[in-house]
C-alpha cells in the first residue's frame, strides 16, 4: 500500500514536470528567432551610436574578430569598412566605477579618434554617478574627436588628478574610472592597430561574443 | 458573487500582500526606485500570479498533499520563464527595463502563498481572481512606494514612462520638484525601506480608523 502511494506521487510529480517541460519547450521554439533578431538589433543600435552609418558600407557584426585586451579579456572588435577599407572600428572597453564594473562601447576611427563613446552598462548611484549616461547630460561626447595625442597621454585624467577632463560635483571616482577605460582603449588600438583592423583575420560568430 | 468582492477586497486592501503580509518584500524594494519601475515590475508580478494561480485552481484535485509544494514551484517557474521569453521576443523594450528583474519573481514568495492558501483549496474561476488581484494589490502597493520614492528623491513622476509602455504615455511623465532638489537617500536602498514602513503605518491607521482590528502579518491566511 505504501509502496504504491510513493509511486502515485512520482507519477503525478512526473506527469507535472513532463507538461510543463513540454509547454516550455514549444515556447522557445517558437521564441528563439525573434530574440536573435532582438538582441542582434539592440548590437546594431548601440553600435551605430559610436560608428556613424556614413562611414561604412557592411554589415559591423558580421565583420568582427575577437581578440584579448590588456586585462587578457576576450572582447569582440566591430569593423567598419567603406569598399573594402577599414573606416572605423568598435570595441567594448571597462572601466572601475564606484559599484563596480562600467561597460563601454568606443568606437574609433583608423587613426585612433574617438568617433563616439557610450555607456552599455553600469552599477552607479542613480542621480549622482550616473551623469555618463547621454540621456543625461552630454559629458560622455565632448571625448568625441580626441585622441592619444590630442590631449597628451598625461592629460588624459580628470582635473583633480591633474588632466584636462571635467568630473561632475560629488563624484570623482566615475569619471576617473570612464577616462582611465578610453585612454586603455586607445593604447589597445595603438599596440594592435595592424592585428585589429586585418580584415583577413578569422571572424567571430555573429552570435557569439559580447552580450 | 460575494466571494469574488471578498477576494477582490482582500487582494487590493485587507490582505494586501506587501502593506497587510509583508509578503515579496525583495522586489518591492529593488524595483521601486522610480514609479514606472515599480509599476513595470508590478504587472508582470500579476500575469505570473493570475496564471499560475488559475492552473493550480484547475489541477488542484490532480495535486496531492505530499507534492504539492514541489508541483507550485514548478507551476510558478514555468510561468515566470514563459513570461521572460515572450517580452523578450515581442515586448523587447520593455524586457530591456525589467528584464533582470523577472527571474526574481520567482523568488517572491507572494505567488507561492496564494496557491497554498487559495488556489490550492479553491475552484478555476476564483483562483484566478485571486491571482489577479493579489497581483493587482501587489501592483499598487509597489508604485505608491516607488511614487514617494520618485517624487521625493528625484522630484520626478512615472519618469521614463514612455520607455516603458510606449510613446502613448509621455503624458503621464511629470516633474513635480525643479531638477538637482530630490533627497538621494530615498531613491537608495534606505529610502524603500522607509517609505515601506511609513505606508504600512499609514494603512494601519486607516484600518483603526474604521474601526476594524488590525490583521497581523497574514493572520488568516496560511502564509
Amino acid at each position: 500500500m505504501k509502496k504504491q502511494r510513493t509511486f502515485s506521487h512520482g507519477l503525478i510529480l512526473g506527469a507535472f514536470c513532463l507538461g510543463f517541460g513540454i509547454v516550455l519547450a514549444y515556447s522557445d521554439h517558437i521564441t528563439v528567432d525573434d530574440i536573435k533578431a532582438a538582441a542582434l538589433q539592440d548590437r546594431l543600435n548601440s553600435l551605430g551610436q559610436v560608428i556613424p552609418a556614413s562611414i561604412h558600407d557592411n554589415n559591423l557584426v558580421d565583420d568582427a574578430m575577437v581578440m584579448n585586451n590588456q586585462g587578457d579579456q576576450e572582447i569582440t572588435v566591430y569593423r567598419a569598412t567603406k569598399d573594402g577599407k577599414v573606416t572605423g572600428l568598435a570595441y567594448e572597453i571597462f572601466g572601475v566605477g564606484y559599484a563596480g564594473k562600467i561597460k563601454l562601447m568606443l568606437g574609433i576611427d583608423t587613426e585612433g579618434k574617438v568617433l563616439g563613446v557610450r555607456v552599455l552598462a553600469h552599477k552607479e548611484t542613480p542621480g549622482l554617478g550616473d551623469k555618463m549616461e547621454v540621456k543625461k547630460t552630454d559629458w560622455i561626447l565632448k571625448f568625441d574627436g580626441l585622441s592619444l595625442g590630442n590631449p597628451p597621454v598625461e592629460k588624459w585624467k580628470v582635473k583633480k588628478d591633474g588632466g584636462q577632463f571635467d568630473y561632475w560635483a560629488g563624484a570623482t571616482i566615475t569619471p576617473r574610472g570612464i577616462v582611465n577605460a578610453i585612454r586603455n582603449g586607445l593604447e589597445l588600438f595603438a599596440a594592435n592597430k595592424e592585428k585589429m583592423m586585418d580584415m583577413n583575420a578569422p571572424k567571430a560568430e555573429p552570435n557569439k561574443g559580447g552580450h | 458573487m460575494a466571494q469574488y468582492k471578498t477576494i477582490v477586497k482582500d487582494g487590493l486592501w485587507e490582505n494586501n500582500g506587501v502593506f497587510a503580509m509583508l509578503l515579496g518584500l525583495c522586489p518591492a524594494m529593488a524595483m521601486t526606485g522610480t514609479a514606472t519601475n515599480a509599476l513595470g515590475m508590478g504587472l508582470a508580478t500579476a500575469a505570473v500570479m493570475a496564471a499560475s494561480s488559475m492552473l493550480v485552481g484547475m489541477f488542484r484535485n490532480q495535486i496531492t498533499q505530499e507534492v504539492r509544494i514541489p508541483v507550485f514551484i514548478l507551476v510558478v517557474a514555468s510561468m515566470v520563464t514563459l513570461v521572460d521569453l515572450f517580452m523578450n521576443a515581442w515586448m523587447h523594450e520593455l524586457y530591456k527595463v525589467l528584464g533582470m528583474f523577472i527571474p526574481l519573481i520567482v523568488s517572491n514568495c507572494l505567488p507561492l502563498a496564494r496557491l497554498e492558501a487559495f488556489a490550492g483549496k479553491n475552484s478555476t474561476l476564483p483562483s484566478l481572481m485571486d491571482g489577479l488581484f493579489m497581483g493587482l494589490g501587489f501592483t499598487i502597493a509597489l508604485t505608491m512606494i516607488g511614487a514617494v520614492r520618485e517624487i521625493v528623491g528625484t522630484g520626478t513622476l512615472f519618469a521614463d514612462a514612455s520607455l516603458l509602455f510606449g510613446p502613448a504615455f509621455k503624458v503621464m511623465e511629470t516633474r513635480l520638484l525643479p531638477e538637482d532638489t530630490g533627497i538621494l537617500m530615498m531613491i537608495l536602498p534606505p529610502g524603500g525601506f522607509l517609505v515601506l514602513g511609513l505606508l504600512v503605518v499609514g494603512k494601519r491607521i486607516l484600518d483603526v480608523r474604521a474601526g476594524k482590528a488590525i490583521q497581523m502579518g497574514g493572520a488568516h491566511s496560511a502564509a
